[in-house]
């Protein structure tokens, strides 16, 4: 062996782990295919437009009313997951009932099942003949054909990103920390708002933002639900729908640019968001 | 503010945690509940503090001074808890963490926000950790942890002080030091305090009497002295210290076991003696009224003492004997040396584990 080899050898880091090379190379492969790939190819398509035509399109009234029923409609169904979602992931962890480990798989069922049976489902149960749609008639309330149905679809898809990411976190708080509040003459209410809810912050605002992400590029649950009526119950995903039917590849990557851009804009500052409180939680600001 | 418990048991699910207990604690008394894992003594702290309900039962009592506090929540019984692993807030810096007791009262009795300021700074002189005030939790040492969550505890100036097994998680000189550490600002500020421990050195050490615990059961309540000195039974000796056990048959005052002979006073038949490893000297040939040939294993000076291991064919286990450096200087004890074994004094107790008479000492015939 020559001194060249050796000294070739000696100057790479040693690991201790095995398999790094292989492991990232196989990684990173997937990632660029599955992930990147298609993305670049909707970049690609964008570049067919002119700045003014994808302006156009993306401004289009329709389009626009479309953005404005979805983001209300994912809101909305965000803000009940967080608030549901945190309610079951605390009876998840908190206490012990007959048929916890049943329910606790149920969470993972909205994942698990084809949206589109989701969306039917609902459909016909809420629809002006179904069961919930006849028993909710009285009172006036439409859930089918109305946003309601949109954001209630959206709710039964997205409801496991709230419980799974705030479940663990809550595992991991020990009960002592509620007792230490108890033994200091903490109501409640005051211990849950002061110890616990300030722990599992991070944990609710990106499972919230997941929710919200992943209910507005939801499309197969909801398109059956939703009535699709042009400038009133028309969600973004149904705008790249049309699109695309019309064999219109560069309007549709228009809008989906749209769509992705607000979801990893979104992603992204809740990343930069946590990072921050979990550097404070580890003691790590001085 | 003294404490007085009458017939509190406990279950969980089939398996009992207590037996019915009694205990009277004295005002500005420091105890410490002293078991192995699993005899009910965290459950015990834990009923007190009101954190587990004990078994519901018509005479289950306990009061805090006059106060029957038997139904009272957690939060109303005006103690302060001390946890394993301190169980502070991590989000909260160390001087809020202090302050959270008097921040989360009714607004009509809260103190204000100045007055809050000052006591903090007050307690966390008092832990001597008032350079920290502004660091969180996680950039404290365990040591540090455990004295905020102390001061927290102190805070509300509870009524009574429970800690469970407050020293546990920490090493060996940091123990030592809160230890005593502990004890100081006990006896300055004058409250009543129950500890939870499995650690006999610990218990005998900080508390002015020792509740020694086993199967849900108090075995016995005592100074740390007389604890050691006169165990009631044979649990409590052996769980108290190193045991060294000679068993053998007596036949005319002679207890033989293998080639070990030893001159006592017994009933005839099967008896077994336990002894200290203070209890036991050693020297080069047998005495008349002792002939056990032992060999040295190990020789390991601990502080002061020399401790030394011996073994021998007539022994199931090997035997520890501790003397001061300067008594076995002549001795010099090494390993692989043949030495005879002396019992100054021994204890015995019956099948039942209750102790049978004073340690006898051993009739000098010499």
């Amino acid at each position: 062996m020559s001194p060249s080899t050796l000294s070739f050898i000696s100057a790479r880091p040693m690991r201790v782990l095995p398999g790094f090379g292989l492991s990232l190379g196989i990684s990173l492969t997937f990632v660029s295919l599955v992930l990147l790939l298609p993305l670049t190819g909707l970049v690609g398509q964008l570049s067919k437009l002119s700045l003014a035509e994808y302006w156009h399109v993306i401004t289009e009234p329709r389009v626009v009313a479309s953005y404005v029923t979805t983001i209300g409609a994912a809101a909305a169904a965000a803000l009940i997951n967080a608030a549901f979602g945190l309610l079951l992931a605390w009876v998840l962890v908190r206490y012990e009932f007959p048929g916890k480990r049943l329910l606790d798989a149920l969470m993972d069922l909205p994942f698990a099942l084809p949206t589109a049976v989701a969306g039917i489902t609902l459909a016909t149960l809420y629809s002006s003949s179904g069961w919930m749609g006849k028993a909710l008639a009285p009172f006036g309330i439409e859930v089918s054909y109305t946003w309601v149905g949109i954001a209630l679809a959206m709710a039964f898809t997205s409801i496991p990103f709230v419980v799974r990411t705030v479940q663990p976190i809550l595992e991991d708080l020990p009960a002592e920390v509620d007792e230490a509040a108890m033994t200091l003459g903490a109501r409640d209410g005051v211990a849950f708002r002061r110890v616990i809810l300030p722990h599992l912050w991070p944990a609710l605002v990106t499972g919230t933002g997941l929710a919200f992400v992943r209910s507005l590029g939801e499309f197969g649950a909801v398109i059956f639900i939703a009535g699709n009526m042009p400038f009133e119950t028309e969600i973004t995903s149904l705008m790249i729908f049309v699109k695309l039917q019309e064999y219109d590849y560069a309007g549709a990557s228009a809008i989906a640019s749209v769509v992705l851009a607000t979801s990893l804009g979104l992603l992204l500052a809740i990343n930069l968001w946590q990072g921050r409180f979990i550097r404070r939680l580890h003691g790590g600001n001085s | 503010m003294s404490i007085r418990i009458e017939n509190i048991q406990k279950h969980f699910g089939r398996s009992r945690a207590l037996s019915p207990i009694d205990l009277d604690i004295r005002d500005g008394e420091l105890i410490g509940l002293l078991g192995p894992s699993g005899s009910g003594k965290t459950t015990l702290l834990r009923i007190l503090a009101g954190l587990e309900n004990a078994d519901p039962h018509p005479s289950a009592r306990i009061h805090f001074g006059e106060r029957d506090v038997t139904r009272v929540h957690v939060r109303d019984r005006r103690i302060g808890f001390v946890f394993q692993h301190y169980a502070l807030f991590r989000h909260m810096t160390v001087a809020d963490n202090v302050a959270f007791g008097l921040t989360v009262m009714p607004r009509k009795s809260r103190p204000s926000s100045a007055e809050i300021r000052s006591r903090v700074y007050q307690l966390l002189e008092m832990v001597q950790l008032a350079h920290l005030a502004d660091r969180y939790p996680a950039q404290l040492s365990g040591g540090q942890q455990q004295r905020v969550a102390l001061a927290r505890a102190l805070a509300l100036r509870p009524d009574v002080l429970l800690l469970d097994e407050p020293f546990g998680a920490l090493d060996a000189k940091v123990r030592q030091e809160l230890r005593r550490w502990l004890r100081h600002l006990h006896d300055e500020l004058n409250f009543t305090s129950v500890f939870v421990t499995h650690d006999q050195e610990e218990a005998l050490e900080l508390s002015d009497r020792v509740v020694v615990m086993s199967e849900g059961r108090i075995e016995q309540i005592d100074t740390p002295e007389a604890l050691y000195r006169a165990p009631a039974n044979r649990f409590v000796f052996e769980f108290l210290g190193d045991v060294n056990t000679l068993e053998g048959d007596v036949r005319n005052g002679v207890l033989t076991c293998g080639d070990a002979r030893l001159n006592a006073e017994l009933p005839q038949g099967p008896q077994t003696l336990l002894m200290r490893p203070h209890e036991l000297t050693l020297g080069h040939a047998p005495t008349s009224d002792a002939h056990l040939p032992v060999t040295v294993t190990a020789v390991v000076p601990v502080g002061a003492d020399l401790r030394v291991e011996l073994s021998a064919d007539w022994l199931p286990a090997p035997w520890l004997v501790s003397a001061r450096h300067s008594d076995v200087a002549e001795l010099s004890p090494q390993r692989g040396q043949r030495l005879y074994a002396r019992p100054l004094q021994w204890h015995r107790f019956d099948a039942d584990g209750q102790r049978l008479d004073a340690p006898e000492e051993l009739r000098l015939s010499a």
